[in-house]
């Protein structure tokens, strides 16, 4: 792996945690239970701690001077954005966001475990040693929501069963193999995506057994989001999120 | 053991701590009653604000310290709800009464957040408010209160620091951070010294509760700490106070300052300030959208109760 496709593999983590821990950040205040204020914040607060260590690593290896952070969240356009489709779809009721970090909790969880282990790039696995801990926290907890929401009400049950079949299409692409996948895994970096995908099916399988849910079929699966190609309402993501670096792109805070 | 009014008045005045079971005048139970529970909704009501903020923080370590920070503030309004359980009521009622607009939360957080250096000026004037009324409630008589006020306490002058933080990183910064934090400081300054309430002669509340040991400090005195504390730091990183008669006065040893404009609040108080409907519109919604998720949780855990028992 060069170090352009290193830098890619990087971003790829960071981008992820962003735009999730993004996401999760229009929740605050308006969550169902002051509980779950809590929780949501949390995990996007753990979220952002992990896009600062991963982002802060990608950027050390740009090619002429060293990116910060900041600069690769704030003063990167659309199309360079490289996380998942599935992180950055609108938190709908608090079902769909349950779902989303469900599916996206256990996929985060083994790749973590495999970075966390590996020796190409120790400092990534010092950051995914640490991730660990949190993500185990955030299965943990959409888990339980996900089986809350299955087995509690008829109403509860027909709208994540919903939120299941919407998000599903969004889940194959965890799963596709593009070039730094292969030659990430080749240096030891990045996992063997079949492999993820194996104990990925088995943890979801076993928690929508508890939860009553139904696990749709895997159709058409949409993807992009690795190859920049994103929703349209990512745009509106990064507008808001990029707005104050943008307007004042010389201002330290 | 306390059974009358005498000897819960001499067990006050010892300073000893009155504890969930103890017996307590009922003049004594409804006002922290009132008092924790209209602290809970502040805390919860005061997370929209801010949280408004989180979505556009211009940095990833803003970001993170404020999702800290208002996190705790959710936080805080567990440990309060819980503290205001101890006495008899039930949260969800004191959810309801704030929903209805029946019970009162504080009414900064009726103020509109308009820049990002409003998130400064909250966390330096409107936590520095907050920690000079709360600090002294770690000494309130009643236990459950002031055992959570140690705790929040703590969390509140950290909040107190990052605001700071974000006003010395603006004024340090090009000329329209400058003005945007001392847009700020105009704007919030009137408003933080509201916080502490009406002025002592209209103050209907504050003699029982001294007398209770709930309550120490007068508004007047509070303000004016306020006052002394906060001058100082606006002038050592370059910010103006916006108030013509603010100066310093020898014979007293404290800052003479301006008439606060009592109809504005008032009228705030009343439900006339620029956010009131809003804030509590999406509270309602909030609730509302979320009960599907509060029933399928008593749901299940009720079926798991069935399938152990």
């Amino acid at each position: 792996m060069n170090k352009s496709q290193h830098k890619q593999a990087l971003l790829r983590l960071g981008d992820d945690a962003l735009i999730l821990g993004q996401r999760l950040g229009e929740w605050c205040g308006h969550a169902p239970a002051l509980e779950e204020d809590i929780a949501l914040t949390n995990i996007a607060l753990d979220l952002i701690g992990q896009t600062q260590s991963y982002l802060s690593l990608a950027g050390s290896l740009h090619e002429d001077d060293t990116q910060t952070d900041d600069q690769l969240a704030f003063h990167r356009i659309e199309r360079d954005f490289q996380n998942l489709l599935l992180v950055e779809q609108p938190n709908g009721d608090f079902g769909d966001t349950i779902v989303r970090q469900f599916l996206f909790d256990y996929y985060a969880l083994f790749r973590a475990e495999h970075i966390a282990s590996q020796v190409f790039d120790i400092d990534a696995a010092a950051i995914a040693a640490k991730a660990i801990k949190e993500i185990r926290y955030h299965a943990d907890h959409s888990s339980k929501w996900v089986i809350r929401l299955g087995d509690g009400t008829d109403e509860s049950h027909s709208r994540v069963q919903k939120s299941l079949n919407k998000l599903w299409k969004f889940t194959g692409e965890m799963f596709t193999v593009d070039e730094i996948d292969i030659v990430g895994a080749a240096s030891g970096l990045l996992p063997d995506l079949d492999s993820i995908k194996t104990k990925w099916d088995s943890a979801i399988n076993a928690v929508l057994k508890d939860a009553t849910l139904k696990r749709p079929e895997d159709g058409w699966m949409q993807k992009g989001g690795r190859s920049g190609i994103h929703t349209e309402s990512f745009g509106f993501l990064l507008a808001e999120m990029q707005s104050l670096p943008r307007a004042y792109p010389d201002a330290t805070w | 053991m306390i059974q009358t009014v005498e000897q819960f008045d001499a067990y006050v005045a010892a300073e000893k701590k009155i504890e969930p079971k103890d017996w307590m005048p009922d003049g004594y139970r409804k006002t922290l009653i009132r008092q924790i529970s209209q602290h809970a909704h502040s805390e919860v009501v005061g997370m929209l604000p801010e949280g408004n903020w989180i979505t556009r923080a211009p940095s990833l370590q803003r970001k993170a310290i404020l999702l800290a920070k208002v996190q705790d503030e959710a936080g805080h309004g567990l440990y309060l709800y819980s503290a205001a359980e101890t006495l008899g009521v039930e949260r969800s009622d004191l959810v309801d009464d704030l929903l209805s607009g029946k019970a009162k939360y504080s009414s900064i957080f009726n103020y509109p957040v308009l820049t990002w250096a409003d998130i400064g000026a909250i966390g330096w004037l409107v936590d520095g408010a907050a920690i000079l009324n709360q600090v002294p409630l770690c000494r309130c008589s009643y236990g459950p209160y002031s055992r959570s006020m140690i705790r929040v306490c703590k969390e509140e002058s950290f909040h107190q620091r990052q605001g700071y933080s974000i006003m010395v990183e603006l004024m340090k910064g090009n000329e329209a951070q400058r003005e945007m934090a001392q847009d700020a400081l105009n704007r919030w300054w009137w408003p933080s010294l509201m916080m502490f309430g009406p002025s002592d002669k209209d103050s209907e509340h504050s003699s029982q509760n001294m007398k209770w040991k709930i309550k120490r400090f007068t508004n007047d005195e509070l303000r004016q700490r306020m006052v002394d504390m906060t001058v100082p730091q606006a002038e050592c990183i370059g910010l103006k106070m916006p108030d013509k008669e603010l100066k310093w006065n020898d014979e007293t040893g404290h800052h003479d300052f301006g008439e606060i404009d009592w109809d504005e609040f008032y009228n705030v108080l009343a439900g006339n300030g620029p956010c009131n409907e809003e804030r509590l519109a999406v509270r309602n919604k909030a609730h509302d959208d979320g009960a599907w998720v509060r029933e399928a949780a008593v749901a299940y855990a009720d079926k798991k109760k069935k399938t152990k028992g």
